[in-house]
């Protein structure tokens, strides 16, 4: 990004959050079982991180915080997902119907364990492809095209 | 039933709204338009889930809970409009970049069969009389209808022709 | 084993979903997506004959999702209606599928990955099916969105000016058609506190008439939209065609009929007492006349056959709009038959576009001589959907002129009368679309003045004699078993009809589907 249109404040600001702002979304849609949240709401804030990210830097930054392909993302979001619809009904539960587990982790406590995290994580995975996705379409593709338009116009 | 006035106001207004930027030509304003109505609509859903209540989580508290359903439709709807409003912003990139404008276009056919209509012609599988039969009346005369083909081509051809690229 | 079979109605909607996940997740690879979505679709097939053989067995099949009672949860329910419907439609869908693989390899190559489009396709795939059994009208809105939201990446799939233009038109009257859904859910559950198709009805009727005509209308008006039905489908010749052809194939041959297949819903179950029979009957005739009115005009193909979709829409509302059991019952076999022969017409005329370049009828000409094998897989679903017997097209009309000669009012005739006419026009319709594009030698001096719409082969937009393209087998061999499907529909018409009278007779009874909804299932 051109030195004229950066302000460090921001990146310096989005640098200190970041991080941050990702391990919250991941505790949301951890949470979602008993407080408020959810794999959709976690997803929506990841997703607000990485549009942090792409305002500060632009594709590149966009690029290093998330160096993925978008539809990978997506699609194995919505993989995890329909499997954590379908396998409780191959064990001979409801589908989508959720067990609650115990694991002893020894010194640790003990893991309190809702299976239907795992739709939540599916749901998450499938917000920030999709989020991504807009991000690298209508955000970076776009750069990319006026980018590309003023190198053949010569600026 | 007593209803909130304040909502029902509300949603008159982002209906009303939405309907008039939806009758648009570009396609942006047609995009903002439904994002108005679709809100609208999802205050509706709050109007029909009835009088507000205690969060609806069996055991948090006593009081009357609010009815959890249409909250659960009117997010799903949420989401929906979500994804929908961004095809369509991509959507309207794309024929501004393609056409340098993002109006909703006629339909190319259409078009061709006014041009048709106002030329007399007949349509292009309307089966020409075979030269071997007797000439029936009314048959067309080309020379005169290839003119007519040129001057319309060129009353039509500026405004499709817009891209500035 | 009596748990998974129980469970059946699930695979349809939540196996492409896991489908396309894996597609996408496999996006670089086209030998894996190919792989991935056949397999899918295969099994989608097999599970969607097995539901159908349960629910006329046992009666309809009902799962609530997640062990939430009905009126709370998500239900999804086949009954023999849903699954007769989901059977053909899944069988179109897979031989679309093998089509799009033959037109991929031949246009890009066997290695390049489609990345979009076999997740995409998976997902109207599971859009239509969560349609087809949802069993709350907000499901059904959700399995309309899922299926519309795949349709507006395959409408304008590749970005090109002409599809972007069609795509435009289609997506703004899809909203539309969305929003009045959503509203008039809303006002549903306002009235009712429900919105659950089983217990609407006796919360229905509870309603004061006027407002019961209200929420009526407002769904059928919606429906109708997405059916295209008469003053509401002006959109559907104008955005179709421009797909490329396999998109456009599954298009025509499925979307429509999932609106059909929810008029048919919402009219027996909810509303069984007031059939707007006035109303349907001349939305109907008028869908009906002015459909293939417009079809005659056309000089394209592919707008030719949107158009004849068009007007056979109007068949399957006169079916839905007499209201009798007759009715519904030819109205669904219609609607099997015309799934399948719509779609192997508009494969057929993909098949013309890559031979020839274009679909325009005056460019073409002399194709039966160079391309026999071509001619036959036009001919004879073009035979089958003008009704001549002995093919189901025949004996779909004949049941609905039955259904409609027993009502006996002059209504239900002039219906009659307007189907036989329709039925005459599209003969002519597709006689002249056969005569110019296989009969004829081509006409050398065309008009420059047509625009092409949308061909797929810009380079070759002429047909020359020594520029003979083979057809591709990847891509006439799944045509030509969906042509032999539709000519087993009509061998196999006896047990069809059968089946359709079976659904017929539940959905006027109502009381099995209810049971299946509201009773006690695990």
């Amino acid at each position: 990004m051109r030195s004229a249109r950066r302000s460090v404040v921001f990146e310096v600001v989005t640098r200190l959050v970041f991080h941050a702002v990702i391990i919250y979304s991941i505790y949301i849609m951890l949470v979602g079982h008993y407080e408020p949240g959810g794999g959709f709401a976690g997803g929506l804030i990841a997703g607000l991180a990485l549009m942090v990210r792409y305002l500060v830097g632009g594709r590149k930054e966009l690029d290093a915080a998330a160096p993925v392909d978008a539809g990978l993302v997506l699609g194995l979001g919505l993989a995890v997902a329909a499997l954590a619809g379908l396998l409780p009904t191959l064990l001979g539960g409801g589908v989508l119907q959720s067990a609650i587990i115990d694991i002893p982790l020894g010194p640790l406590g003990e893991l309190h364990l809702v299976t239907s995290v795992f739709f939540d994580i599916g749901v998450y995975l499938v917000v920030i492809g999709l989020a991504l996705d807009v991000l690298r379409s209508l955000g970076g593709g776009i750069d990319q095209h006026v980018a590309d338009e003023d190198e053949a116009v010569g600026v | 039933m007593s209803v909130d006035l304040a909502l029902i106001i509300a949603i008159g207004v982002l209906v009303a709204c939405g309907t008039t930027l939806v009758l648009e030509r570009s396609l942006t304003r047609i995009l903002v338009g439904f994002v108005l109505l679709g809100n609208g609509v999802n205050l509706f859903f709050i109007v029909a889930s009835g009088p507000p209540g205690a969060a609806p989580i069996v055991g948090a508290s006593d009081e009357r809970m609010a009815d959890p359903l249409p909250q659960a439709m009117a997010l799903t709807a949420i989401v929906i409009t979500l994804g929908v409003t961004a095809f369509g912003l991509a959507l309207a990139y794309r024929t501004w970049q393609l056409e340098g404008h993002d109006d909703v276009q006629d339909d190319v056919e259409d078009a061709l069969v006014i041009r048709r209509a106002e030329r007399d012609d007949t349509s292009a599988s309307f089966d020409e009389v075979d030269e071997s039969l007797p000439e029936e009346e009314g048959a067309d005369l080309p020379a005169v209808d290839d003119e007519v083909t040129r001057e319309n081509d060129e009353d039509h051809e500026s405004p499709d022709d817009g891209d500035p690229r | 084993m009596n748990h998974l079979a129980s469970q059946l109605v699930l695979v349809p909607v939540i196996l492409p979903l896991l489908g396309a996940g894996l597609c996408l997740a496999f996006g670089r690879s086209a030998r894996a997506q190919r792989i991935i979505s056949i397999v899918t679709l295969s099994i989608v097939v097999v599970a969607a004959g097995a539901l159908l053989w349960r629910a006329d067995q046992f009666g309809p099949q009902a799962v609530n999702v997640g062990g939430w009672p009905a009126e709370l949860g998500i239900s999804l329910v086949a009954d023999r209606l849903s699954a007769l419907l989901l059977v053909v439609s899944t069988v179109v869908t897979l031989s679309v599928l093998l089509y799009s693989f033959g037109q991929g390899i031949v246009e890009f190559g066997r290695d390049t990955p489609l990345s979009v489009f076999h997740p995409t396709f998976l997902v109207l795939s599971a859009g239509v099916s969560a349609a087809f059994l949802s069993a709350d009208l907000f499901n059904l809105f959700v399995g309309f969105e899922i299926l519309l939201a795949a349709s507006y990446v395959l409408i304008t799939l590749g970005g090109t000016e002409a599809r972007v233009r069609a795509g435009t038109i289609y997506v703004i009257v899809s909203l539309i058609s969305s929003v009045l859904f959503l509203i008039s859910i809303a006002a549903v559950y306002a009235a009712t506190g429900t919105v659950n198709l089983a217990a609407l009805p006796e919360r229905i009727a509870a309603l004061p008439e006027p407002l019961q005509l209200v929420l009526q209308l407002m769904l059928l008006l919606t429906f109708s939209i997405k059916a295209a039905v008469f003053p509401l489908s002006a959109w559907l010749p104008d955005s179709y065609p421009t797909a490329p052809a396999p998109v456009t194939a599954v298009f025509a041959g499925l979307l429509t009929k999932v609106g059909i297949y929810a008029i048919i819903r919402v009219q027996t179950t909810v509303f069984p007492d007031q059939p707007l029979r006035t109303l349907l009957l001349c939305a109907a005739i008028l869908t009906m006349v002015v459909g293939i009115l417009g079809a005659v005009a056309q000089s394209d193909i592919k707008r030719l056959l949107s158009f004849t979709l068009v007007s056979h829409i109007g068949y399957m509302l006169f079916g839905i709009a007499l209201a009798t059991e007759a009715g519904y019952a030819g109205a669904i076999f219609y609607v099997v038959h015309h799934i399948t022969v719509q779609t192997a017409l508009f494969l057929v005329a993909g098949l013309i576009e890559y031979r020839t370049g274009t679909t325009q009828l005056d460019r073409l000409g002399g194709l039966a001589r160079a391309a026999p094998v071509l001619a036959v897989l036009f001919f004879v679903p073009a035979m089958n959907l003008a009704g001549i017997p002995p093919f189901s097209g025949f004996l779909g009309k004949l049941a609905l002129i039955q259904a409609g000669t027993e009502s006996g009012d002059w209504l239900a005739y002039s219906g009659v009368g307007a189907g036989l006419a329709v039925s005459l026009l599209t003969l002519y319709a597709v006689a002249k679309a056969w005569n110019r594009a296989f009969w004829q030698p081509r006409d050398e001096h065309v008009d420059d003045d047509v625009p092409s719409t949308g061909a797929l082969h810009p380079g070759q937009n002429t047909v020359t004699e020594d520029k003979v393209l083979r057809l591709p087998r990847g891509m006439a061999l799944p045509t030509l078993a969906l042509v032999a499907f539709s000519v087993a529909l009509t061998v196999a018409a006896g047990p069809l009809i059968g089946v359709s009278q079976r659904a017929a007779d539940e959905l006027v009874e109502r009381t099995p589907y209810i049971d299946a909804v509201l009773g006690d299932v695990p």
